[in-house]
């Protein structure tokens, strides 16, 4: 059994020690805030390990109960509790061992900045948000954790609050959530409608029960109620995983110090549309239409955003891409209906991810947070411990056989060469050659980061601070601090092994149970079964294989182009200008977005306040009667003259009508 | 102390002290503020006792009190609360200690008339709230109009003869059509009891015109699209207090009418003109939306985003007849109607605190142009926290109370009607929109002038108010339940009472 005590401080413990680093600034002290959101971190780790370990081999069942009732409403009840099973389990260490592994980094990484006891506060916080949001057992305490962790993403993307475009990115980063939130909201209101609880377990036992049922939502057109359920989910998961065409706020998120953007930005945070779609499998297997849109959207993500990562030159932005392709990858998977493989790269990727995007941050450390990778070069012998963990995860990344992202990466390709469903062509395509994508832009970062000559001059007595010159450094780079690469290695070893041995079980040993429901006509993955005859074989027959030799011609290219002939890049970027533009500027989205939304926004905001408040309503209608008022009474004031003989007419006439009147009417 | 006459206790208790504080005299401020703090902070115990005395489980009305008042025409001074109006006294009371705390030092001109205008204007919001007589209704709802109209007219800003004039016309206005409408109702019912009105059976001809009569007072009040023009004038003229008690409680009193009056005394005249409610509803969370999206004026900005979020109460009340009758589902219906009243408190909470941290501000620069602040972050840390934590309450972030209601409403609209939950739901986009560019400008950045980066951190009371809204605003977000449950049983009855037809 697990208890449920247990879980109240699994959850609780990175709340107490957000509050106690972030309130007692004084009390405390840097050095405390760090001591103790990093313990209260570990203290969930530690407590999500047992609940994994009871979970897996201690035979305890599925825990789901409510803590305490949130809303009661006649005979709705609705808690905050737990639902824990093994996605929950599995999620909860992922989770859980990423930020302590970033929390540890963070000492290093933040030593000098005035933040550092706000930060540890935020990312104490934010471990407690997404807990609530692994841990949800109905769906208003997902949304619940699922805006709180958007908070914390907002708070943290704007850490830096004084420059302009952090707090720019911050905003843009929780409004495009919230019109995912909008659609979410939405889907769980029609939730509410379809089987009047939020409960999952009493949902889920209802689900079958969707089919044929339909909604009127447009006179004499009945929908299919599962589809419009699992499309108004699906778009907030769209917000959150950063999927086309609610992609625009995740390369801007890369404003907020690096830690985070591994943690919250890579690792965790934007897989929850991901982990939410899975939890929902019994909802979306009901719908075949849903599916095929998951399927589309996670296709174009995954390729066309990997495109624009090969023209970036911030080391963050490359990284960021390549996230958002990787969660299409996801996206994909479960839109073949193979929930466990999505769930299998969700965690591979975290790994790995996490692991770039902490190598990137040691780089920025070692640079002296410049993160132009035209200014950097030849670093491998400077920092061999970020080059080679840096190589272990691009390697993983781009698929490399043997290494977990292979794993991971290589079923989610087989699934949709085996899916049926509409769409499940285009999406292969998209994925066979995002492979190459991924290659090239991964290899890239690796030859201008640390291969080839060095590109930055080093001058002593360079002030850092007092204008910053680009590609020139006041000390030499040499390898970052222990805290840093400790987590560095730490997750390269996961990013290396841990495919191998959960592949089986995970996805081809029922090992989710209860918790991820997929049809038989659905099942992609039992058919992969019969060809899969485990680790070893899956990495000789790679060798074979289609994706392989993409990803090897992706390296190719890569090589050639970045290593061996510098320059040749830059003549291609001219030779096909239109193209490198159209990537450059990411298609034209943000534009297009601010323009009509941001500045369209405001205009009509303008419209409605000058022409209806300030016009119409108080101009015409309230300061319009006042004015009318006083200008009648102007002229009813002209009847008092003062003049005797006016009132005297004016009595008299009156008379005789007066008298005229009741002797006309009178005699009648 | 069962057999106390609590709630005539709760209504004279700050009338009568007012006479007290003025007896204090202009020459004696800090009499005058502790005196009116004690009066705050004795008349919230007491409305505490009455939440304790009063029995959530059963519901209907309770600590009744019934004397003769007008026997002529059969008014008569009866009191009684329900769950519902027992949630909108301890919200008036606990505002009221906050208002006075936050007036402390900045109110310096005639104190002890401020303090006691402040007092007699709680006492009579707490009267609307518990009176069970429908002429006495109409005078507490008016009677409120005067020390609010001294309040903007005496302590208020540049424009304040403008802002009370336009208050005042505009609401008195509606309140004449009120006051004909009960006239009316007298003429049929031979009394003004609340409760004998709603079982009076009426014409569905009949219904429709006193549901007008009503929606015209309730609806300028509330403030509803398109007769919300006061309000930003109104709030950009008072001073802070005056703006906290405006927001926090006054706007509450028009849907409280709704709850009162339109609903149980002509259901079915609601019920076909529901559509009109909960359009100008609509227009009021997106259209104001918009509206709030430009204003350079902080406090105008909160203001209509107080008139947005007061839609969201018109929607959760009118949706019911949908629910309830024409769908039979009357546990969405009580979803929605708590919902309502779940988000006039939040709304109480919030925008006062929304109100107050503007006050804060005004008083070190004396302006209230956002333009003019910036960076509060840096030069104002812990204010900063609480402004983006109100900041987030008001943009309906789950465990603040600001989301509790929205959720509730939204749900439940989604089964009246999906295209109704969509353009509800838009505030959740809309609503982050003005809210957080607002804080982008004025909370992150840097400080636009050396004055703006001096302005000195909260003092310890400040801090005490702002804390004392924080408190509230998450205790509700993060455990609404004990809120819910007061008001459960008042709800469903109120349901039960609107499914029956009257024609």
């Amino acid at each position: 059994m697990i208890s449920q005590n247990l879980l109240i401080v699994l959850a609780a413990a990175p709340l107490v020690g957000a509050l106690i680093a972030g309130l007692g600034r004084k009390q405390v002290g840097r050095a405390g805030a760090a001591a103790i959101a990093i313990l209260s971190v570990a203290i969930s780790f530690a407590l999500s390990c047992v609940v994994f370990w009871q979970l897996v081999w201690g035979g305890a069942p599925v825990f789901n109960h409510d803590v305490y009732t949130w809303l009661e409403v006649g005979k709705l009840s609705i808690g905050i509790g737990f639902l824990v099973d093994r996605l929950t389990a599995l999620m909860l260490v992922t989770v859980t061992f990423v930020s302590l592994m970033v929390h540890v980094y963070t000492i290093g990484y933040m030593r000098d900045d005035p933040g550092f006891q706000r930060f540890f506060a935020y990312i104490a916080l934010f471990t407690f948000s997404m807990l609530m949001l692994v841990l949800a057992n109905n769906f208003l305490q997902l949304f619940i954790g699922w805006e709180l962790v958007g908070l914390v993403s907002y708070l943290l993307i704007g850490f830096w609050f004084e420059r302009p475009s952090a707090s720019f990115a911050a905003l843009k980063a929780f409004i495009v959530n919230r019109v995912g939130d909008f659609g979410f909201i939405l889907g769980i209101a029609a939730v509410l409608y379809a089987f009047h609880t939020l409960d999952y377990s009493a949902v889920f036992a209802q689900a079958p029960d969707l089919a044929g049922r339909t909604i009127e939502i447009v006179g004499g057109h009945p929908w299919s109620l599962a589809t419009l359920i699992c499309l108004l989910l699906f778009v907030g998961a769209c917000g959150k995983s950063a999927q086309v065409p609610l992609h625009v706020w995740l390369p801007d998120s890369m404003e907020g110090p690096t830690p985070i953007s591994a943690l919250i930005h890579a690792a965790t945070m934007v897989t929850a549309g991901i982990f939410m779609v899975a939890r929902m499998s019994p909802l979306y297997e009901m719908s075949t239409t849903a599916l095929s849109v998951v399927l589309i959207v996670g296709a174009t993500t995954a390729f066309f955003m990997g495109l624009i990562g090969i023209v970036q030159n911030d080391i963050k932005r490359v990284i960021a891409y390549s996230t958002l392709s990787q969660l299409g990858y996801m996206v994909v998977a479960l839109g073949v209906s193979a929930y466990a493989a999505g769930i299998f790269h969700l965690m591979t990727h975290a790994f790995f991810k996490a692991l770039l995007f902490l190598g990137a941050g040691s780089v920025i450390v070692a640079m002296h947070h410049e993160q132009d990778m035209r200014y950097m070069g030849g670093l491998r012998k400077r920092m061999p411990i970020t080059w080679i963990t840096m190589w272990i995860g691009s390697l993983a990344l781009v698929a490399t056989p043997g290494f977990s992202g292979f794993y991971s990466k290589d079923q989610i390709i087989e699934a949709v060469g085996e899916s049926q469903i509409f769409g499940a062509t285009y999406a292969y395509w998209c994925v066979l050659l995002g492979v190459f994508v991924t290659a090239l832009y991964s290899f890239r970062l690796l030859y201008m980061t640390f291969h080839g000559k060095e590109r930055f001059k080093v001058e002593h007595g360079h002030d850092d601070h007092a204008h910053h010159q680009p590609g020139v450094l006041a000390h030499a780079p040499r390898e970052s601090p222990w805290v840093i690469t400790v987590p560095l290695v730490l997750l390269a070893i996961p990013s290396v092994i841990i495919g191998w041995f959960t592949i089986e079980p995970l996805l081809y040993g029922g090992w989710f149970g209860e918790s991820i429901k997929v049809l038989p006509g659905h099942d992609v993955l039992a058919k992969m079964a019969e060809e899969f005859h485990g680790p070893a074989a899956m990495f000789l027959h790679s060798f074979t294989s289609a994706p392989f030799w993409i990803a090897v011609a992706g390296f190719a290219v890569a090589t050639w182009v970045y290593l061996f002939n510098p320059g040749l890049a830059d003549r291609a970027a001219r030779t096909f200008l239109p193209v490198f533009k159209m990537l450059t500027r990411k298609y034209w989205v943000d534009e297009v977005y601010y323009n009509l939304f941001a500045r369209g926004g405001v205009k009509l905001g303008r419209a409605f306040w000058k022409g209806g408040d300030a016009g119409l309503i108080d101009g015409a209608m309230v300061n319009g009667s006042a004015s009318l008022v006083e200008r009648s009474s102007r002229v009813l004031r002209r009847l008092q003259t003062g003049f005797l003989y006016h009132y005297a007419f004016v009595m008299i006439v009156g008379l005789i009508l007066l008298l005229g009147g009741l002797w006309y009417w009178g005699l009648r | 102390m069962s057999d106390w006459p609590i709630l005539s206790i709760l209504i004279w208790l700050p009338c009568l002290g007012a006479i007290l504080v003025l007896l204090a005299g202009n020459a004696r401020p800090r009499v005058a503020r502790w005196l009116t703090l004690a009066l705050t902070v004795v008349t919230f115990a007491l409305s505490l006792v009455m939440l304790s005395e009063y029995h959530a489980g059963p519901g209907g009305f309770q600590l009744q009190e019934l004397h003769r008042w007008i026997p002529g025409i059969n008014s008569s001074y009866h009191l009684g609360v329900d769950g519902i109006a027992v949630a909108l006294i301890v919200l008036t009371t606990f505002t009221s200690i906050l208002v006075i705390g936050g007036a402390w030092q900045v109110i310096k001109d005639k104190v002890h008339q401020y303090m006691a205008a402040m007092l007699v204007l709680e006492g009579l919001l707490i009267g609307v709230f518990c009176v069970m007589d429908a002429l006495l209704f109409y005078l507490f709802f008016e009677a409120i109009l005067i020390p609010m109209f001294f309040l903007i007219g005496i302590w208020g800003g540049p424009r304040r003869v403008y802002a009370t004039l336009k208050f005042f016309i505009y609401t008195f206005f509606g309140s004449i059509f009120f006051l004909i409408g009960l006239l009316y109702l007298y003429h049929r019912a031979g009394t003004f009891d609340l409760q004998a009105l709603w079982a009076l059976p009426l014409t569905m001809k009949e219904q429709s015109w006193l549901f007008f009569s009503f929606l015209i007072a309730f609806a300028i009040k509330t403030p509803m699209v398109p007769v919300h023009t006061w309000l930003p004038d109104a709030h950009v003229e008072a001073p802070t207090g005056g703006s906290v008690i405006l927001a926090a409680i006054m706007l509450k009193v028009g849907t409280y009418g709704f709850i009162r009056f339109s609903l149980p005394i002509v259901p079915d005249a609601s019920e076909s003109f529901a559509w009109l409610v909960i359009v100008l509803s609509l227009i009021a969370i997106i259209y104001i939306g918009y509206v709030a999206l430009v204003q350079p004026d902080m406090k105008k900005l909160v203001a209509y985003s107080s008139v947005a979020h007061m839609g969201f109460v018109t929607l959760g009340l009118f949706i019911v007849y949908m629910l309830a009758r024409q769908q039979h589902d009357v546990q969405t219906a009580a979803l929605g109607v708590q919902g309502a009243v779940v988000q006039m408190i939040s709304h109480g909470f919030v925008s006062g605190a929304l109100f107050t941290c503007i006050g804060v501000m005004y008083d070190r620069l004396h302006t209230r142009e956002i333009a003019a602040y910036g960076g509060l972050a840096k030069v104002m840390p812990w204010f900063a926290a609480f402004w983006v934590l109100f900041a987030m309450a008001n943009c309906g972030l789950p465990f603040t109370s600001g989301f509790v209601g929205e959720f509730m409403v939204i749900l439940s609209s989604f089964t009246a009607n999906p295209w109704i939950a969509l353009f509800a739901a838009y505030s959740l986009i809309i609503g982050a929109g003005y809210t957080l560019w607002l804080i982008k400008r004025i909370v992150w950045g840097t400080a636009p002038s050396k004055e703006a980066a001096a302005m000195p951190e909260i003092n310890t009371r400040e801090g005490l108010v702002l804390g004392a809204f924080a408190v509230a605003v998450l205790a509700m977000g993060v455990y609404p339940w004990p809120l819910m449950h007061l008001m459960d049983s008042s709800v469903a009855q109120l349901v039960t009472h609107l499914m029956a037809s009257k024609v």
